[in-house]
């Protein structure tokens, strides 16, 4: 059974990337990324991470690109005739270039390694939310913590970026109060 | 049982398709979008390895990149929205202005 929906996940999920970066609408690409969004969720379930399955599911499918698509409605985009880069086929040659290699070099690895703490029976006994959060605020608290100004910069600099001007900032330079 | 490399090939393909993305179209949004393909084959990839080696830190990691890809999204589409303002157009080829 996991074979099969391992199958059929990930060949929906390539076929979405594809879709995503061929179609012609962008309304239609950002449809495209949410259902490869929504598959890739489902290749984490497969791989026992319900709580990045649940994370991935509300942050991405439900706010980025929920943003994605409302900037593309609110700006209301005429489709380009010409909608590919003008040396777009040299371009396409050394991505393809690129992505082989890095395929050829994936699949020859041995992917050895020292097994960690955390194997497959210990987090299905205790729910992969525990374990993750355990984790998280033991041995990545300081990653988290620098995320989270990451984060409330991320938001000021998007605020003060996409602030409409108005006549009055044009003759008072300094600001209105 | 699925292999590891199995997941591993599934991500490098989304990430050679995300690459392609990013060179090929005009489009600034969907430059955007591509970016997040590749950083859903990375997170393939992290949670994948996490569950292989037994280990909870690439889905600790993968937590992280997805608030990051937040961030990217949000700074992202606010330049879009400025530079929209004063050209008219999300063509990354017209955005040259810092070209020397």
């Amino acid at each position: 059974m996991v074979p099969f929906f391992f199958a059929y996940f990930s060949l929906v999920s390539i076929a979405a990337g594809i879709l995503t970066v061929a179609l012609r609408n962008p309304v239609h690409c950002g449809l495209a990324l949410l259902t490869l969004l929504l598959h890739v969720a489902g290749l984490f379930v497969l791989l026992n991470a319900e709580f990045l399955f649940a994370v991935q599911i509300i942050v991405y499918a439900g706010a980025i690109l929920v943003l994605y698509l409302f900037v593309l409605m609110l700006l209301n985009l005429k489709t380009d005739e010409r909608y590919l880069h003008t040396r777009y086929a040299l371009l396409l040659f050394a991505a393809l270039g690129i992505g082989g290699e890095l395929f050829l070099l994936v699949l020859r690895s041995p992917f050895g390694g020292a097994k960690g703490d955390a194997p497959a029976e210990a987090v299905l006994k205790e729910g992969a939310s525990y374990a993750v959060g355990i984790k998280m605020f033991s041995d990545y608290l300081l990653p988290f913590e620098i995320v989270g100004v990451f984060l409330l910069g991320a938001i000021i600099g998007a605020i003060v970026l996409a602030k409409t001007p108005t006549a009055a900032d044009a003759e008072h330079p300094q600001g209105r109060g | 049982m699925v292999p590891l490399s199995a997941y591993v090939a599934v991500s490098a393909v989304l990430f050679a398709t995300g690459l392609i993305g990013v060179l090929i179209r005009r489009n600034f949004i969907i430059v955007l979008m591509a970016v997040e393909i590749m950083l859903n084959a990375a997170n393939i990839n992290l949670v994948a390895f996490s569950h292989y080696l037994e280990s909870m830190a690439g889905q600790i990691i993968a937590l992280f990149v997805i608030a990051i890809a937040a961030g990217e999204a949000a700074v992202g589409l606010a330049i879009i929205i400025v530079v929209f303002r004063g050209k008219l157009s999300t063509n990354v080829d017209e955005m040259n202005l810092l070209k020397w």
